[in-house]
């Protein structure tokens, strides 16, 4: 490459490619990781619409909006969207964005691959909303109603929209097993001098174990779904009782590629945390060795823990005991990452800028949201909760703060650094009380619902249900109007603003502040030194 | 949270028709709103009673999972309570407004040396204090009492009813929901047929499905098992106490799964005898009826038609006949109404295999020929065809 000594120079020598060749041919990790976070707000829209027709639905007992297989084909739409739409790949996205500035590389290792795995996406995307849209058109067969689990016979039952879902996930399988393979090259060759592994920035740690889990479980995931193509078209009976299969085997293969997947969407903003609390605490990460440890151990127990989602199958008590202790005993590792977090809060000095407001918020809401999951692990309890609106409520509380919080928390804390502008503050501020606020008035209500005898996934209920439905639509409402805030404020941030110094944060530690805010087009072409 | 269940009880009348019955919904909205503002005290106009917390138990292994549910929600809360306190305690204090000075040496204190191993210790005394609980607990929901008189009761899940059998006696049970005009206030609570259960008697509930997966779910009892074609799994339980308790399905079994309720209906061991005899006796009635070689009205098989095609066809074909296409085709107008009388035996006796359309040859001669004058003259197919039981016999 250059020979120049000075990265930030680099922008003069390599402009970027004008009009849509500089996306569509994009080699380069900064415009990858734009679209892959462009994507992934679009996903997070159609999601969250979705989102929105549910509770609406659900506004009043009796059957108002849509129908209830349209209401089960919103709820699996919604699931596969927020999944694979709009969490995995932002958090793509700032992978994508953030490890070569923070290792010190001068992109991803596997730069066209790079390019595929973006690409892949929108084909994938259209064809899990055309497994959406297909019913509506003349002979496009039934609905998706199963949920996102996908769960046979019914899944067998489901017209031809079902494959077109099957093909969705194939696509985005490999869009994600190519953006890891990508991820661990870069990680594993291309840090700086000096940086050995147990120096490596925490994002770039919690990347390196999510792009492993990814490459384990995505393929078990893809193998089930072709299993059930094949009962579904070419009279195989892997699932179907009466052919010598056997449905519950569907469910233990999804949930060994399902229960690691909530670590793959959790990780990367525990990531995110690990930056944006020691930043605005003004005092290094507490327990950067336990933190590591924690992960490591998070992710391996989390691969054999599976089939707590399968307590009323009918397993053997020895099977059950098993599976409960495993999944109790993971609240030792991710004890460990919330006291970490608290003990690096602990004696700082704090500013509560809009990350760390997030940032905190995740502390409390997923300290909640894995206590509730305590209770659901213990199986006798689980005869009860299970399938229930507890479980629903237990879901967002882990995923919502867990993985999305962590991703706004990011995008805020390094959004000056990709733009060059500072946000403004005062609306990021009114943007997360309201999403928080409006989070909570939605979901806590719920974890009534469930004990008092709600099941999930029902479009109408008994007017038992109404009030703590009615108060949880409000709270979707005020919820999800206020990502319209977000768009907002990230559209105002790209378009001009307060100039962002190179560190835009007083705290703010790392390589990737070292450059310029925005970064030249090409950086690092000359590794760093790291001590 | 913690409180034992707290319930709000009816204080009004239902509302009569169905528009004042959407304002009643209305009004009890807002009034949940109100109540949870004002820390669920607010009087409101509540209409029927809500839970926050699990329903009072009916069942020893019930309670005892009440038990273990409310321990871990206390330990869990307190544990809540002190993750706030210290990260409020952090803000309130450590925070740069104030002129605290960051402390850049706290982790390399012994503390900071060492919580690697103080704080996971800790988790784990907790979790082996809940565990043990556990354990404890589901030895007795696990293992079905052995050595002992049982009563049998298979609980078969289709789309979209339950079947109870009681294997000891050959009673069965169809249970289906009942539409919101019939059961009112008690919709998607209540159904047709309920499943009859003594009191004081352990009962064993072996649980299967004839298509998708569903699960049986009664919060008193406790009980919630998968109900999954092929498989047969098991649970058990002993009712303390008479009364009626309500559950739902609670596995996604497709388009009207909010429509299968479950109804037990505890009773003492006595009623129950009582209870099965009569249900023989009923049973032992039908099946003469329908073997009498006599020679069936129109009039009459039209008017035994209506009444079961309504209870057990419309959920998927409709009342009107028109289906829910393409799933559920309509027989309004369909050419195997018009068709040979013995295809369209063979599809009510046999099913359909790869679809919804399930077997119904468990049906006695004169019901399945009731339903097929039904279907071929109702809603203007009008075939003006008439078939006899002895016509049904001889299909099967």
């Amino acid at each position: 490459m250059s020979t120049t000594t000075l990265s930030h120079d680099e922008a003069h020598h390599h402009d970027a490619p004008k009009g849509w060749r500089r996306w569509l041919f994009s080699t380069n990790h900064k415009d990858i990781g734009t679209l892959y976070l462009l994507f992934a707000l679009t996903m997070l829209f159609l999601g969250g619409a979705s989102a929105m027709l549910i509770r609406m639905e659900l506004f009043m007992p009796g059957i108002q909006l849509v129908d209830p297989d349209l209401y089960n084909n919103l709820v699996t739409n919604h699931a596969l969207i927020m999944i694979f739409g709009a969490v995995m790949p932002a958090a793509a996205g700032l992978a994508n964005w953030m490890i070569p500035m923070m290792i010190g590389a001068p992109d991803m290792a596997l730069p066209r691959m790079n390019n595929l795995s973006f690409w892949i996406l929108p084909a994938a995307a259209t064809m899990l909303i055309l497994s959406f849209v297909v019913p509506f058109f003349p002979g496009g067969g039934t609905q998706i109603n199963t949920g996102w689990t996908l769960y046979p016979p019914l899944s067998v039952q489901v017209g031809m929209s079902m494959d077109f879902l099957i093909f969705a996930i194939h696509l985005l399988g490999i869009s994600s097993v190519l953006a890891s393979i990508n991820i661990i090259v870069t990680l594993l060759n291309m840090r700086a001098p000096g940086m050995a592994l147990m120096k490596m920035p925490m994002f770039c740690w919690t990347w390196l174990v999510t792009a492993f889990l990814l490459i384990l479980v995505v393929p078990v995931l893809a193998g089930g779904v072709t299993m059930l193509l094949f009962d579904r078209h070419f009279g195989t009976s892997f699932f179907d009782a009466a052919g010598g299969g056997d449905p519950v085997l569907f469910q233990h293969l999804f949930w060994f590629f399902g229960h690691p997947e909530v670590y793959i969407l959790l990780l990367p903003s525990i990531g995110v945390l690990s930056h944006v609390i020691p930043a605005f605490s003004r005092k290094p990460l507490f327990g950067y060795n336990s933190m590591v440890g924690s992960m490591l151990a998070v992710a391996t127990i989390g691969m054999v823990v599976w089939a707590h989602h399968q307590y009323t199958i009918g397993m053997s008590m020895g099977a059950v005991t098993y599976f409960m202790i495993g999944t109790i005993i993971i609240s030792i590792p991710v004890g460990l990452m919330i006291f970490n977090f608290i003990a690096t809060m602990w004696r700082g000095s704090m500013t509560f800028e809009t990350p760390m407001l997030f940032a905190i918020a995740i502390v409390l809401m997923f300290t909640f949201g894995g206590l509730s999951g305590v209770m659901l692990a213990v199986v006798p309890a689980d005869m009860q909760y299970h399938d229930s609106m507890f479980v629903v409520a237990h879901f967002h509380y882990v995923l919502m703060p867990g993985a999305v919080f962590g991703l706004f928390a990011g995008v805020f804390y390094w959004l000056p650094k990709w733009t060059g502008h500072m946000y403004d503050e005062r609306l990021g501020k009114i943007f997360f009380w309201t999403n928080v606020i409006g989070f909570n008035i939605t979901f806590f209500p719920q974890h009534f619902l469930g004990l008092a005898g709600m099941p999930r996934r029902i479009i109408d209920y008994n007017v038992m249900f109404t009030e703590f439905n009615v108060i949880s639509s409000v709270g979707a409402i005020i919820f999800g109007l206020s990502h319209l805030l977000l768009l907002y404020i990230v559209i105002k941030t790209i378009r001009g603003g307060k100039k962002a110094e190179s560190r835009s944060w007083e705290g703010a530690k790392g390589l990737e502040w070292e450059l310029d805010s925005p970064p030249a087009f090409h950086t690092w072409t000359v590794a760093p030194q790291v001590k | 949270m913690i409180d034992h269940h707290i319930k709000y009880q009816q204080s009004c009348p239902t509302p009569a028709d169905s528009s004042e019955a959407s304002t009643g919904y209305l009004s009890k909205g807002i009034g949940g709103l109100a109540l949870s503002i004002s820390g669920l005290l607010a009087a409101s106009s509540v209409h029927a009673e809500y839970g926050i917390n699990f329903p009072e138990p009916a069942a020893g292994v019930a309670r005892e999972i009440y038990n273990i549910h409310m321990l871990t929600m206390q330990i869990t809360t307190v544990l809540l309570i002190i993750v706030f306190a210290f990260v409020f305690y952090s803000i309130y204090f450590h925070r740069k407004s104030r002129g605290f000075e960051a402390d850049q040496n706290f982790h390399k204190s012994w503390f900071g040396q060492w919580s690697w191993v103080i704080v996971p210790v800790m988790v784990l005394g907790v979790d082996l204090t809940i565990a043990g609980k556990a354990d404890a607990v589901l030895k007795k929901v696990w293992e079905v009492p052995k050595d002992e008189k049982l009563l049998d009761v298979k609980v078969t899940g289709h789309q979209w009813w339950w079947e109870y059998d009681y294997i000891d006696s050959g009673v069965k049970v169809e249970s289906r929901y009942i539409p919101e005009e019939e059961s009112g206030d008690l919709y998607l609570r209540e159904v047709d047929n309920r499943l009859v259960l003594p009191t004081h008697t352990k009962i064993r509930f072996l649980h299967t499905s004839a298509d998708v997966l569903h699960a049986f779910w009664v919060p008193e009892l406790a009980v919630k098992k998968d109900a999954i074609p092929g498989y047969i799994t098991e649970t058990w339980a002993e009712l303390d106490r008479e009364g009626v308790f309500r559950g739902q399905c609670a596995e996604l079994c497709g388009t009207w799964h909010s429509r299968m309720p479950i109804v037990v209906e505890a009773v003492s061991p006595e009623r129950f005898a009582a209870w099965t005899e009569e249900q023989k006796a009923l049973k032992l009635a039908a099946l003469a009826e329908a073997s009498v070689d006599k020679q069936w009205s129109m009039d009459e098989l039209m008017e035994r038609g209506k009444t079961l095609y309504d209870s057990k066809c419309a959920a998927c074909h409709q009342i009107t006949g028109l289906g829910l296409p393409p799933a559920f085709p309509a027989l309004k107008g369909s050419p195997m109404m018009a068709g040979p009388i013995a295809d369209h035996l063979d599809i009510v006796i046999n099913g359909k295999p790869g679809t919804a359309m399930q077997a119904w040859g468990t049906l006695n001669d004169l019901e399945i020929a009731a339903l097929v004058t039904y279907e071929r003259n109702a809603w203007d197919n009008n075939t003006g065809d008439v078939v006899q039981p002895a016509d049904v016999k001889q299909a099967r």
